[in-house]
């Protein structure tokens, strides 16, 4: 016969001693849960108030009152970099959560009924996705008005087209399955297999394109308050930080550096994170470890 | 002197043995037949001959070919020799092939780095090797892709690869599991004049006992990564002194009990298929031309009484699996009707199709495929439960699911575990226990046993007797093996090219065939007896 030699079971233990073995997962997720612990640490306390400013101190360089220094209105950037994690985290979270809502339901349900519905909602999708995603969210942001809720509303709207494009190629690699026709041969319909079946085999698959999504969010949320289209101030944003410290790049270089490090460090976090649960997950990978 | 021998081989994966104390040998021109079930070890024989085993894996003892110590071989010693001195034929033809490759170029490609042969020769000899395992170039020119061909044809390719430079070793490994009684005939008639003419030695390596008995002049037996018996293969398998090699034999020609076979004509059709076809649309020849629908069912009638079994034989590609799909409405046909108990099912929308779902269930070939791998067996065998009018709570689900899994032979706690933790033959009692737990009135089985060992396929093939007896369950058997059907049907169709070219009684069927189609399967199904027969007459 064959040679099938079964992968090793999955059993919760097994996952988890091949992802703590895995080293871009365990970098990813430190990183990961280091900036959200920031974030959640902002809420309690910061070195100062963001909110106060202290014109006496303004572009001071970095020292042991303030350790990343203060911007032109004497604030404390490690307090601002703290603060702007949380709006950078809850951006880029719903923006997902969006995409995620709208896109998976969306991209099962053309898959599960092909033909000429698949085809028209696959098109829209694709006149969505040619749109570049700060172009749109610029044009929302205009219609809307500047503010963090439409910011989180038009990187969401540009995460659909992904999630709908994932869940259909992998919901279609799934219905020709055996146990799906077996499924409906118990005379289970479109819905229910959608659900019972093709959502829980394609869930990884959404997991990896979810983290990789929510680094592309926290770049995008950047972007949007760089041309001042993100939160306003006086609520502190990595993106604005930028932008104030751009004129100021020779006289106060710190202004500059440590929200673009911050920024950096968490997508590049996000982004190992991705890949590691990728390949701890993929069995095709597996081998090669 | 010996081309291959294996002495003392044992092999173990990450510390669990696998083989233990192999010996084996194989001279110029000779074929030996190596048996066993699914992880007997096999597989893995072939390849550590090939020294292509998997990470971890740790070989023991003497493995000598043509003189060279192959386990202290150095890797460039092994590239040097594999596809050019020994070389192996898979079992799938699908995945054996690079599907973005040209097959000339594929079979060129061993043939330039083995040679440094240039472009011109080497395509040269790829077109010879074609032309010689039945591909001629006027009607298969090298510039064709895998997709274009047919499982046999692309097995036949795999063959000109692996016999593009004359090897002095074939490894055969399951090389016509894949395919269609008739093919296999074909292929087996290839290889044995592929071994004469070039005075190859070919290892044959199958679990289908019939085979080797009609291709291998020894054969050795492995059970559990040990040999259990090797020898003529003629007198190894009429003497029988092994009791594995006994099991082995019973099991292959196991034909079910059924004390009450059932008698034609007494009822009322349970199911009517009157004049049903089914076209897909063609391939486009032309822009001015409309595509011309192929049709793989054509005009096909049938009836099954309850409690009467039918199989459905036909070669691969002859629209079996289409009709069968057609039976439990999953497809629709394009022409005729489909009534089920008198009531037309074909037309009729998914709510309507409710109560005919629910006495008409099915069992598919591959216990792998089958189920959903991230769901416990409680869910799956119960999923055709939410056909019935009322849905039956937790506790009363569990007991009907504890109540199937009695009935086909497992207990009340397989039920939390998930289905890869069953062999291929329990989740194939698993695949019937769904099927069954709805108490049907027919149930479909499309190639059931074909996916199994030989002892497991006995097993399960009781298994359906008995439930056709205890349930007075109809069934509609659909297979490409005579033994199945000769062994359970009633009667027997016989299917060709989409249409129903022969029907009768089962016995009547397989003895004497009166179409062609027909007499082409009997005449290629191997049959262990006659294999037997036939060796012992040969050596007088």
């Amino acid at each position: 016969m064959t040679m099938r030699i079964d992968l090793p079971e999955e059993t919760l233990a097994g996952v988890l001693a091949k992802a703590f073995g895995n080293r871009s997962f365990v970098i990813g997720l430190v990183i990961t849960l280091l900036v959200v612990a920031v974030a959640l640490v902002s809420f309690l306390w910061t070195p100062s108030d963001v909110t106060r400013l202290v014109i006496a101190d303004k572009t001071q360089s970095p020292s042991h009152v303030h350790w990343f220094g203060t911007d032109h209105f004497g604030r404390d950037i490690l307090s601002m970099i703290m603060v702007g994690a949380r709006n950078s985290i809850a951006v880029a979270l719903v923006a997902v959560g969006i995409g995620m809502g709208i896109g998976v339901p969306l991209g099962a349900f053309a898959a599960a009924r092909g033909g000429m519905v698949d085809e028209a909602l696959m098109r829209v999708n694709d006149l969505v996705f040619a749109f570049p995603a700060l172009l749109s969210a610029i044009m929302i942001t205009a219609i809307f008005g500047p503010g963090a809720v439409n910011a989180i509303i038009a990187i969401g709207i540009f995460n659909i087209p992904v999630f709908a494009r994932v869940a259909r190629a992998g919901a279609l690699a799934i219905w020709p399955r055996e146990f799906i026709l077996a499924a409906r041969a118990a005379g289970k319909g479109m819905t229910r297999i959608s659900i019972e079946h093709i959502l829980p085999n394609i869930a990884t698959l959404l997991l990896v394109q979810g983290t990789i999504q929510f680094a592309l969010g926290i770049l995008a949320e950047a972007g949007l308050s760089y041309v001042g289209l993100g939160a306003q101030p006086p609520m502190p944003s990595w993106g604005r930080m930028l932008f104030d410290a751009q004129t100021r790049m020779v006289t106060a270089p710190w202004m500059a550096i440590f929200p673009g490090m911050a920024i950096v460090i968490t997508v590049l976090g996000l982004n190992l994170l991705g890949d590691g649960i990728a390949d701890i997950l993929d069995p095709k990978s597996r081998r090669r470890r | 002197m010996s081309l291959l021998e294996i002495e003392n081989l044992s092999l173990a994966i990450g510390g669990t043995p696998i083989l233990k104390g192999v010996d084996l040998a194989i001279a110029p021109g000779e074929v030996v037949g190596l048996v066993g079930e699914s992880g007997s070890g096999k597989s893995m024989t072939a390849l550590t001959i090939m020294r292509l085993l998997p990470y971890l894996a740790r070989a023991e003892g003497r493995v000598a070919f043509d003189g060279i110590d192959i386990l202290g071989a150095t890797e460039d010693q092994m590239c040097a020799l594999r596809g050019d001195d020994i070389g192996m034929v898979f079992q799938e033809p699908m995945t054996a092939l690079n599907p973005v490759k040209t097959i000339g170029e594929q079979v060129a490609e061993g043939i330039r780095w083995h040679t440094r042969a240039n472009r011109a020769e080497a395509e040269d000899r790829a077109r010879k090797i074609l032309d010689r395992v039945g591909l001629p170039e006027a009607k298969f020119p090298l510039s064709r892709y895998p997709h274009e061909l047919s499982g046999g044809q692309r097995q036949r390719v795999v063959i000109a690869i692996a016999c593009a430079l004359k090897p002095k070793l074939l490894i055969a490994d399951e090389p016509t599991t894949a395919l269609d009684v008739v093919l296999q005939a074909q292929i087996l008639d290839l290889l044995r004049d592929l071994v004469r003419e070039n005075r190859m030695g070919l290892l044959l390596i199958s679990h289908d006992l019939a085979v080797v008995t009609e291709m291998a002049d020894r054969l050795t037996i492995l059970s559990h990564g040990e040999v259990t018996e090797a020898g003529d293969t003629a007198r190894t398998l009429s003497e029988q002194q092994h009791p594995y090699t006994r099991e082995l034999a019973l099991a292959s020609m196991h034909v079910p009990a059924r004390p009450k076979p059932h008698l034609a004509g007494s009822a009322k059709p349970l199911l009517e298929v009157e004049g049903v076809g089914r076209d897909y649309p063609g391939r486009r020849i032309s822009l001015f031309r409309p595509a011309q629908p192929i049709s793989a069912v054509d005009d096909v009638s049938l009836t099954i009484e309850p409690a009467q079994s039918v199989a459905l034989v036909g070669r691969s590609g002859c629209g079996k699996s289409t009709l069968a799909r057609m039976i439990l409405a999953l497809d629709k046909p394009t022409t005729g009707t489909i009534r089920f108990r008198g009531e037309a099912i074909t037309g009729k929308p998914e709510s309507a199709l409710r109560p005919a779902r629910r006495d008409m269930q099915v069992v598919f070939q591959d216990p792998y495929g089958s189920f959903d791998p991230r769901q416990k067996v409680e869910k799956l065998v119960a999923e055709p439960l939410h056909l019935l009018e009322r849905q039956p709570a937790k506790a009363e689900r569990r007991e009907m699911v504890a109540h199937a899994l009695h009935e086909v032979g497992l207990g009340p706690r397989d039920m939390d575990k998930y289905p890869h933790e069953f062999s291929g033959g329990q989740r194939q009692r698993l695949s019937i226990a769904r099927a069954i737990i709805t108490r049907p009135k027919l149930v479909v089985a499309d190639e059931p046993v074909s996916a199994l060992d030989v002892s497991i396929r006995a097993q399960i093939l009781d298994l359906f007797a008995e439930l056709n007896q205890k349930l007075g369950i109809a069934y509609l058997f659909i297979t490409h093996d005579l033994t199945v059907a000769r062994a359970f049907a009633d009667e027997v169709l016989v299917m060709h090219e989409g249409k129903i070219v022969e029907r009768g009684r089962a016995a009547e069927v397989l003895d004497h065939p009166r179409s062609e189609p027909a007499q082409a399967l009997v005449s290629a199904m191997p049959d262990l007896h006659r294999a037997i027969a036939r060796r012992l007459q040969e050596q007088g």
